[in-house]
């Protein structure tokens, strides 16, 4: 079909999700209380900001993935071609893997996979 | 023989007949997107009823038995209860990202669809880098996530986010180098070459001990990031509520879901067509009569069982294995799966290059 079927997928995706949304709407007699509005928190007040701090590891991880992330987009044409190429593609991913490895290496010694 | 490839091609046939091009194609284009959306809608009927009648049988239970033959209509009982609750948005929400999360989250999962292959020549389309695509896409749905987790001006929801951002992120790693295997045994991204490389036995018999080895680490990364228990931190009911989809009610929830449930599909779709050869029969090198007999039962059959095999392995994990904590579950991909993945990459290139395999 061609990519025009990234644009029929998204639209009937909108076409769904909103058709679900408004189909419920037509059957709502939504009643006003200030508590619905409230935040979930188990049926207790809400206390505080919903924004809260959270721990750092997030982005340490969110970083680290970022490098191996990258690294895994370039094995991709890589793999098309490695077993046609022989042992030039092997050499390639031997030394492309080790000085990634060392990488993660670093990452661990630093402490960087280390949950606080 | 009948087949949807068949009845695909008569159908574009007739319509290039009857209408002019443009026309056709507009209507090929409605077709195409009703069939989604109703595949989308059976997918999240059917799979919610297996899911809680595995779950059932798991445990010794029998599970929902009373509306309809069986407690067949339990879950289209389910969904209408959930139409016609209000969907609340909270006061202190960012309101805007708030109501665009599961329309993002429900985009990522059905644009996944694209390049599954449901039967020989069925497909939405058959791009030729797709399994590249679909890691693409796949992590598209973090997105939703994050915003949906962020939106809600909720603790809950804001942790259950985080968490999810981190694990779904992580495992995309050994998920991608796995996947990365197969793709070396193939020399093709494009789904129909690899399906259409396992003509003689799928890759997991053929790839011996690094294809099995992949297909274990891709079966745990995928758990992972479709947030299945045992790795299901991002929704943790004992800890967390209901994680980032905490403040959601109504048709939304409905929403986000049904796209958890496709997205287990898709990524069962995916393995299946990786390891066992998607609609491909089950074939034996050149046992010409052997394989003859297989290539009776239709491909779109053999595509629906491998699938829902799959998808029963990853339900029976829900009851197998106890929740993990969020450091365990990191420790478990970056200081396990990660390096086992990266060897594994080595030794299925060596094994690629010397011939090794069948």
């Amino acid at each position: 079909m061609g990519s025009a079927s990234l644009l029929v997928l998204i639209v009937s995706a909108v076409v769904f999700a909103a058709g679900g949304i408004l189909v419920g709407k037509l059957f709502i007699k939504g009643t006003k209380n200030p508590q619905k509005g409230q935040a979930y928190e188990c049926g207790i007040l809400a206390k505080g900001i919903g924004w809260n701090q959270f721990n750092v590891g997030y982005y340490l991880f969110a970083l680290i993935f970022l490098i191996f992330d990258v690294e895994l987009i370039f094995l991709y044409p890589w793999a098309v071609v490695a077993k046609k190429s022989g042992w030039m593609a092997f050499g390639e991913i031997l030394v492309f893997l080790f000085i990634l490895f060392m990488g993660f290496l670093y990452a661990h010694r630093k402490g960087a996979l280390k949950w606080i | 023989m009948l087949s949807l490839e068949g009845i695909t091609d008569s159908i574009h046939n007739w319509l290039n007949h009857a209408l002019n091009p443009t026309l056709a194609m507009l209507s090929e284009f409605v077709m195409v997107g009703l069939c989604v959306i109703t595949l989308f809608a059976m997918l999240g009927l059917v799979l919610i009823m297996m899911e809680r009648k595995v779950s059932a049988y798991m445990q010794v239970r029998i599970g929902p038995n009373r509306v309809g033959p069986g407690g067949m209509f339990q879950t289209l009982a389910d969904t209408l209860k959930l139409v016609v609750k209000e969907g609340l948005t909270p006061d202190g929400a960012d309101h805007f990202l708030f109501n665009l999360a599961p329309f993002v989250v429900l985009s990522a999962s059905m644009l996944a669809l694209a390049p599954v292959a449901f039967a020989k020549g069925f497909q939405v389309w058959d791009l030729p880098i797709g399994i590249l695509y679909v890691s693409a896409i796949s992590s598209v749905s973090v997105i939703g996530i994050l915003m949906a987790g962020w939106a809600s001006n909720n603790k809950y929801s804001l942790l259950g986010a985080m968490r999810s951002g981190a694990q779904i992120v992580s495992y995309e790693l050994s998920a991608g180098l796995s996947v990365l295997t197969i793709v070396i045994l193939t020399g093709s991204l494009r789904i129909s070459d690899i399906i259409q490389a396992q003509q003689d036995g799928w890759w997991i018999f053929k790839g011996h001990i690094p294809a099995i080895i992949a297909f274990v680490i891709f079966l745990i990364a995928v758990t992972a990031e479709t947030n299945r228990a045992p790795f299901d931190m991002a929704e943790a009911e004992s800890e967390l509520t209901a994680g980032f989809h905490t403040e959601y009610s109504g048709m939304k929830f409905a929403l986000f879901f049904l796209a958890e449930y496709v997205n287990i599909f898709i990524v069962c779709a995916i393995g299946a067509a990786l390891f066992f050869g998607g609609w491909m029969p089950f074939h034996i090198g050149h046992w010409e009569s052997f394989n003859h007999i297989m290539d009776f039962i239709p491909s779109s059959i053999w595509f629906t069982g491998k699938t829902f095999a799959l998808i029963f392995v990853i339900m029976w994990f829900r009851w197998t294995f106890p929740r993990l904590r969020i450091d365990q579950l990191l420790n478990l991909e970056w200081k396990y799966l990660l390096p086992i993945s990266m060897a594994n990459l080595l030794l299925t290139t060596f094994v690629a290059i010397k011939g090794w395999y069948f």
